[in-house]
């Protein structure tokens, strides 16, 4: 293998170092937060989880960012990583919440710019209605899910501490889901660039075969556990102060619509099987898990009363998933052009 | 509802731990007031130190219990969100236990002979605290369980604890009027307060357990 290779696979694992220290907050944030679970519990289930999710379910969600533009020299693909992980830090310092994918589509169009390549307008536009769908689905899943458990606490005697044990199992659970869907969901946002240009050689293991995608799949969620391990437990501690303390409860409700949504959109299965029984289907697309998290926390403070939120970090969050995708078309298009003139590498 | 699955064992057990400890306070009413009969009728008489050494068992129970019970909710981070509530609540209900022994412990030191006229209106009393205590104790349950039900419980303490504030100040009123001493007034005195004390101790702690039950309700 050259070991080019492994150079400009640093910008994706970069990437995936920094949505592993970002996202799991969105995942654990809150039952760490509300000291529900330990940070040490919740980053080993969610490294373990996020990994699994990468590698059993996260082919679904790389076919759309192919489609959005098919970045086959590796140069390339480097760069546009890198643009989305500068984009994410970048915002991150600047203390602007930051969506991953955001990041990675703007980098993709800045790539598609920078190339002249058309952008293919049915996906982006699929991509854009799903920035907007999936935090009001995570919103409204919120809603129905905090409704029906103050209905069913009304009827069901649970005395406090069995309520207490049976929370932090639910809060383990969605969150070892919510790892699992944001492994599965958004594996295409940290590797998803290097699949054209397909790396790795197959890899043998006895009669099993190993794909370069799933090699990449694997390195990226590596990656991810990583950021989980080394930088998520300041994040996590935080998360939640933002838009307003939880409970235990609704952080649970929180973190289960947030993994909802995200299965939603990233497993193939439920795809077909809405399909096979004429359903409507969502698009299999790289959501961002902080839009989720925070649409869910939206949903569940909107029931407090429409002043109870705190409208002023909420623009401020919308402002970011605005400025992110176009901060990383920029930087994409200015570190492609920095790379093909300057280091004379093919990014095309 | 109860699970019955090994792995809730160290949850039941806790649960059980704060049952009981409510089962107690429960049992000193019974006990308080069978002893404040028993006094009335024969002095400081066998009956009375049965009731008060049962009492006195109950209060040291219901200390070790609040000491086991705040050990686990600390050492294993449990109810992290209301953990401060059910610490307060169970030392507060503690106190109460406390107010039930020194009250009859005061009677069988000072033994004060209380004329036989103002009998039936210490019974009445010790009645009504009782009942303002019994509700309290249901509140402390139901704050655990339904805390949707927590209002109606503290609706009746409120109404006892009134009651009983009703009959302690007759009762003052009788005892001043009266041709006795006015030293023996003055003791008879602090003994109808240190029953009505329960009363009182009761509407706080039912206060108290108003706004932990707002905060339980998500």
């Amino acid at each position: 293998m050259d070991p080019l290779v492994l150079i400009f696979l640093t910008s994706g694992l970069f990437l995936g170092w920094a949505l592993g220290a970002n996202d799991a907050s969105n995942v654990f944030g809150t039952a760490v937060g509300t000291r529900m679970i330990t940070w040490r519990t919740a980053a080993i289930i969610c490294a373990v989880f996020v990994i699994l999710g990468a590698l059993i379910s996260g082919a679904g969600t790389s076919h759309t960012l192919g489609k959005l533009g098919a970045i086959s020299a590796l140069p390339g693909a480097f760069m546009t990583a890198l643009s989305a992980a500068i984009a994410v830090y970048a915002m991150t310092k600047s203390g602007l919440p930051v969506s991953t994918s955001q990041a990675i589509v703007g980098a993709i169009i800045g790539w598609n710019l920078f190339s002249s390549n058309p952008t293919d307008i049915a996906t982006l536009s699929k991509i854009l209605l799903t920035w907007i769908l999936c935090p009001v689905l995570a919103g409204g899943i919120a809603i129905v899910l905090f409704k029906s458990f103050q209905f069913t606490s009304k009827r069901i005697k649970v005395h406090m501490i069995l309520s207490d044990a049976l929370t932090r199992l639910g809060l383990i659970f969605a969150g070892a889901l919510g790892a699992y869907a944001l492994g599965a969901n958004n594996i295409a946002n940290v590797v998803g660039v290097f699949i054209p240009a397909n790396p790795f050689p197959v890899f043998m293991i006895g009669s099993f075969e190993i794909s370069s995608t799933q090699q990449l799949f694997l390195l990226g969620g590596l990656a991810i556990a990583l950021g989980i391990f080394t930088f998520s437990k300041h994040v996590m501690m935080t998360v939640g102060d933002g838009l307003g303390r939880l409970s235990p409860t609704s952080a649970l409700i929180a973190v289960l619509s947030h993994s909802i949504v995200l299965l939603l959109f990233s497993s193939q299965n439920l795809e077909s099987w809405l399909i096979e029984h004429g359903l409507p289907s969502l698009p299999l697309v790289p959501v961002s898990s902080s839009q989720a998290v925070v649409g869910a926390i939206v949903g569940i403070t909107l029931l407090q009363g429409i002043y109870a939120v705190r409208w002023s970090v909420l623009r401020k969050i919308v402002l970011g998933w605005v400025v992110t995708p176009f901060a990383a078309a920029t930087i994409s298009f200015i570190g492609l052009f920095f790379l093909q003139n300057v280091f004379n590498l093919a990014v095309v | 509802m109860k699970l019955s699955l090994p792995l809730f064992r160290r949850t039941y057990q806790l649960q059980d731990q704060i049952d009981k400890f409510f089962d107690n306070l429960s049992e000193a009413s019974v006990i308080y007031k069978l002893a404040i009969r028993a006094y009335f009728d024969n002095g400081v008489c066998e009956e009375f130190e049965t009731r008060l050494e049962r009492i006195h068992v109950i209060e040291s129970d219901s200390d070790a219990l609040r000491r086991e019970i705040e050990k686990q909710l600390y050492s294993n981070t449990l109810i992290p969100d209301s953990r401060g509530n059910v610490l307060n609540l169970i030392e507060r209900v503690d106190e109460l236990l406390s107010v039930y022994e020194c009250s009859l412990w005061d009677l069988q030191i000072e033994k004060p002979q209380i004329p036989k006229e103002f009998h039936e209106k210490f019974i009445k009393l010790t009645r009504m605290v009782i009942k303002a205590a019994d509700e309290v104790c249901l509140s402390s349950r139901a704050f655990f369980n339904s805390p949707h039900d927590v209002p109606a419980y503290n609706h009746k303490v409120m109404l006892y604890e009134k009651e009983s504030d009703m009959i302690s100040a007759e009762l003052k009123t009788a005892i001043f009027s009266s041709d006795i001493d006015l030293s023996s007034k003055l003791h008879y005195r602090e003994f109808v307060e240190k029953i009505d004390d329960i009363a009182d101790k009761s509407e706080d702690i039912a206060d108290r357990l108003a706004i932990y039950a707002i905060q339980r309700i998500i």
